[in-house]
């Protein structure tokens, strides 16, 4: 028996940071969005533009950590478009957020065309496990080196929304416009701001996936990766530690599967590529409640009426 | 309008000899002339995607540079009706007379359908298999044995693996893919018994993230040989390469993305195959319907050796290439059993590369863990 | 002029502009990529409506997208963002393959129209689900569908090419194909399929369900106000559930068509992003229904063009994606001039 769930533990528990990542930066960049009152579904463009740019960047500049620099400022300009048209009267966020994601999308796939061939520098692993005689282990606490940076800045983030003036001002934009305007806070400053801040933080989830793992620019690599942090971000109510937690749990429930076919248990495995969506859902349903909104929502969002 | 084209280039439509006769009213086309073609090439992925399509890529670009010869070429395009449009688009627009649809989901319905609306054009599919009397004449399908280099691919992982376990990353249990599996099993086996491969299936021909993922969980288990079936091995092979262990390589030349890792490959080499069915559409002949072939035709070539390949594998593979190139050498050989027990291929019984029976096969043989 | 005439002129103008304004840039990025402007607007329109051939490959395209446009449109009309169309359309091509699997399906038109309403009606209980679990548990339409959508794609991958995977399709995994009888023709005299009638037919109708019938305009009050709704007793949760299993309807519709019409079968090269797609048209169309006829052609033609693109002048295939994406951010943009017309410059500018 231990044969079996050891390894897989080990596997799930590598793979929860490995594939979670992304989702960790990609859900706190829509958390700190969406605080302030503003969707951006095109954090999903933003992801894929974002690790196309973090590789051309690293393999134009010879250096990863340029690229990460690279992304994150490619992953702010777009959130800008975003958050600077979202300003103008009428312009409904939800619609702008898909209009990014297709041309975050388009853009990259069109710069990117070169980029599918060649290999850039990646981002070096931070070894914790290198004492372990066990493998897996090594290779379970072989860390991806933005994931510190993304436990860090969640922890930041839970931190200045909740003590900080400039967190009261983002939470007073996003729960009542009105009340801001009242204090004479510009919210379409403020929103834009956070919408493109949001930006560059899910930019290092782009870099995470071009630059550390899987490590490759490829058209196919985020297959939806950003719309399903976003949804995470609903899943966490709002907060920054919780997204940290979701992520996790999205990443190691995307790793079961391959982790069990390696043990030999291989049928299904379409089901268990179904499982994180699955859970997800499942735990949605049971955390909300019919009659109440969902607590810590921002009230301006334009999901919640 | 169309019409007025396919007046312009007729071409004969049906095999053999009673059907070399041409449709009136068009220039007359001598049997040896090598008449200018427009030829239409259709990608289901990125061209320079280390793998399945550049593997056609790479062929399709020699062919841009022999005279008379004219090439279209469309790339991810999905295998829907936007690859029937693209298909017309290609005759209609372009004037492309020849076809050569590469994606395994071309094949049926959209190429039978798109083939039917015009008789005059040949339509070749890659990987398809083509049926006399249950498909048109003027398509036809060419594909290579490429178990023959997994089998080689498994002979120098037979040698190279310590732990005894090699890993294989596959996209879906498909016959193509699990007689690539097989064959790359039997050729580590045939070095030492002991050796099993667990497969890990993705389920679908390009997932990047599940693919380094599956190859993660097989370096835990002590997998230290891998080799795969996806559309674009490049992640497998960086991810494996990552975690120090060794890779053999598929559909295209790797080595590049990973030297010290690369142990060898088995790669696609389409020319011949294209060539010869260009070949008998510019000069009139019967459409080739049913081309196959393997290292002997040139539809398949081994990477060359990485400099970590000790002198005794190399000398073991090449002894088996050799043998296979010679028609001496059968993969697929009983007694056979799966890996349920079961006596797949019965002692005595063994199948030449053209068998059909090879071209369905469903089962993973012993020494595979893993379930279909 | 009267108001009414104008807003209508507007309404019509500002996307249209907006529309020129993406193509204008289009050209300029291609230039900055290399790409000769003129060449490429000029086949931008030859590949769309250039000729006969051009007409029928952007009709072609759109059939599909009228009917996922829907799964949006309707949904939206009673005030929820649903974008799991594509997980609709992979349940209803996943019915239509699987009726002759339960029961003997009689053979030529009578059968067809069975197969269509299993489609229907597994897109139905697609888009309901998803409005009941927001109605009676609260959950977020456009999470659960988005989680709904993978979810059901993965499970359709496991039975198609699992339990109900026919022997026969060696490389391909697939259901096994339907019955010749069964199958849904193109159009006389035309290479498109009976989709695009069906889709014009369904746009169609749903825009005289809304603007007609007692229903369609309780929808929209649920939409539009959903206090005031509550206040004149309208049942709400009834209306959004049969809104959300409306739009389901329509693009499980189109997932029947994309197997009878055009795989034969069903395998995972049903699931090529038409639910998808669907979301942009009817973002465009601003959710009215009749309005995504047109937008839907003009985006089919987009996609032909962009075939053609590729083919003459070696543009990515992403090229159609970048001017959408010009298109659908002007577009939406644009909408802050809306109302100019009427009073120019006038009304002070919200801060909002």
């Amino acid at each position: 028996m231990n044969d079996i769930v050891l390894p897989v533990l080990w596997a799930v528990l590598g793979g929860a940071i490995r594939v979670g990542t992304p989702f960790l930066f990609v859900s706190l960049g829509e958390c700190l969005t969406e605080q302030s009152g503003r969707i951006n579904l095109g954090l999903e463009g933003v992801l894929v533009l974002s690790s196309m740019a973090a590789f051309g960047g690293a393999y134009l500049s010879g250096s990863a950590w340029a690229g990460v620099a690279l992304a994150m400022v490619a992953g702010a300009l777009l959130a800008g478009v975003h958050g600077v048209l979202c300003g103008l009267r009428r312009v409904n966020d939800i619609a702008m957020g898909i209009a990014v994601m297709m041309l975050g999308t388009g853009l990259a796939f069109y710069l990117g065309k070169p980029l599918i061939q060649p290999q850039a520098p990646t981002l070096q692993p931070i070894v914790l496990g290198g004492a372990s005689s066990s493998a897996q282990l090594q290779a379970a606490l072989s860390i991806n080196p933005l994931f510190p940076i993304g436990v860090v800045i969640a922890l930041a983030l839970a931190w200045l929304l909740a003590n900080t003036r400039w967190g009261l001002i983002v939470r007073m934009v996003g729960d009542s416009s009105d009340a801001a305007r009242a204090q004479g806070i510009s919210v379409n400053r403020v929103r834009t701001s956070t919408t493109m801040a949001g930006g560059a933080i899910a930019g290092l989830g782009g870099a995470s996936l071009t630059l550390f793992y899987p490590g490759s620019w490829n058209e196919l690599l985020s297959s939806g990766q950003g719309l399903i942090a976003i949804a995470l971000v609903i899943f966490a109510r709002w907060r920054p530690l919780a997204c940290l937690w979701a992520s996790l749990l999205f990443g190691g429930a995307g790793a079961l599967g391959p982790a069990l076919q390696s043990v030999g248990i291989n049928s299904a495995y379409y089901l268990f590529n179904a499982v994180p969506y699955a859970l997800t859902l499942l735990i949605l349903i049971l955390a909300c409640t019919p009659h109440r909104r969902l607590q810590g929502a921002p009230s301006e969002l334009s999901v919640q009426r | 309008m169309e019409h007025k084209q396919w007046n312009r280039r007729q071409w004969i439509q049906t095999t053999g000899a009673a059907g070399a006769s041409l449709v009136a009213g068009a220039w007359p086309l001598g049997a040896q002339a090598q008449s200018p073609i427009t030829i239409g090439v259709i990608y289901v992925g990125p061209r320079d995607d280390y793998g399945y399509n550049q593997a056609h890529a790479e062929a399709t670009a020699k062919l841009k540079k022999m005279p008379g010869i004219k090439v279209v070429e469309e790339e991810n395009v999905p295998e829907t009706q936007a690859v029937q449009k693209t298909m017309q688009g290609m005759i209609s627009q372009d004037g492309a007379t020849l076809l050569f649809p590469t994606s395994f989901g071309y094949f049926d319905p959209h190429m039978i359908a798109i083939a039917g609306k015009n008789p005059n054009v040949r339509f070749s599919h890659c990987g398809g298999l083509w049926t006399a009397g249950k498909h048109p004449t003027n398509t036809g399908s060419y594909f290579g044995y490429i178990d023959e280099g997994q089998y080689l691919n498994g002979v120098i992982a037979g040698h190279m693996s310590k732990s005894k376990k090699i890993g294989f990353v596959a996209a879906k249990p498909i016959p193509q893919v699990l007689r690539n599996i097989n064959a790359f099993t039997l050729g580590a086996r045939s070095v030492d018994p002991k050796i099993t491969t667990t497969v890990i299936f993705t389920g679908d021909w390009s997932m990047p993230v599940k693919e380094a993922e599956a190859t993660n969980s097989l370096a835990d288990q002590g997998v230290d040989v891998f080799t795969m079936h996806v559309d674009g091995p490049k992640v497998v092979i960086e991810t494996a390469a990552k975690r120090g262990k060794f890779v053999c390589g598929y559909h295209a030349n790797q080595s590049k993305l990973a030297p010290a890792a690369y142990l060898t490959g088995a790669e696609w080499n389409w020319s011949s195959a294209m060539n010869s069915i260009i070949d008998a559409a510019r000069t009139g002949k019967p459409h080739p319907n049913f081309v196959r072939g393997g290292l002997k035709a040139g539809f398949i070539k081994p990477s060359p050796y990485g400099s970590m390949v000790p002198e005794a594998a190399r000398k073991n593979a090449d002894a088996i290439k050799a043998k296979m190139v010679a028609d001496q050498f059968d993969i697929f050989a009983g007694e056979l059993k799966d890996n349920t027990g079961k006596v797949v291929i019965p002692r005595g019984q063994a199948f030449k590369q053209t068998a059909i029976e090879l071209e369905s096969m469903n089962y993973l043989i012993e020494g595979v863990i893993g379930k279909i | 002029m009267s108001p009414r005439t104008l807003a209508a002129i507007e309404a019509a103008a500002l996307p249209i502009l907006a529309v020129a304004a993406a193509l204008l840039a289009f050209g300029l990025f291609a230039a900055w990529g290399g790409y000769p402007p003129l060449e490429v607007w000029r086949l931008l329109f030859v590949g769309a409506f250039g000729d006969a051939f051009s007409w029928q490959n952007s009709l072609q395209r759109a059939a599909p997208l009228m009917l996922t446009a829907l799964c949006v449109a309707i949904p939206a009309q009673a005030g929820l963002m649903v974008i799991g169309g594509e997980g609709a359309l992979v349940v209803g091509a996943l019915a239509t393959a699987a009726m002759p699997y339960l029961l003997a399906v009689p053979a030529g038109i009578a059968g067809t129209g069975l197969l269509l309403v299993a489609a229907i009606l597994g897109g139905a209980a697609f888009g309901a689900l998803i409005g009941a679990m927001r109605q009676w548990r609260g959950v977020n339409e456009t999470i659960s569908g988005l989680l709904l959508a993978y979810l059901v794609i993965n499970l359709f991958k496991h039975v198609v090419e699992g339990p109900m995977r026919d022997p026969a399709s060696l490389n391909k995994p697939s259901t096994r194909p339907l019955e010749e009888s069964l199958l849904i023709g193109t159009l006389p005299g035309m290479d498109v399929h009976w989709g695009l009638v069906w889709g014009v037919i369904a746009c169609a109708a749903a825009s005289l369900w809304l603007l007609l019938t007692t229903h369609g305009f309780a929808t929209r009050v649920v939409g539009g106000n959903p206090r005031a709704a509550g206040l004149v007793g309208l049942p709400a949760h009834r209306l959004v559930i049969t809104a959300c299993a409306l739009g389901g309807a329509a693009a499980g519709l189109a997932g029947g068509f994309e197997v009878a019409a055009v795989h034969t079968a069903a395998n995972a090269s049903v699931i090529s992003g038409l639910g998808y797609a669907g979301i942009l048209v009817s973002f465009v169309a601003r959710h009215q229904p009749l309005a995504i006829i047109p937008v839907a052609i003009v985006l089919g033609g987009f996609g032909a063009a962009g075939s053609l693109l590729q083919r003459r002048l070696g543009m990515p295939d992403a090229s159609v994606q970048v001017l959408l994406g010009f298109a659908f951010v002007l577009i939406l943009a644009a909408e802050v001039g809306r109302g100019r017309l009427r009073w120019p410059g006038s009304r002070s500018r919200s801060a909002a």
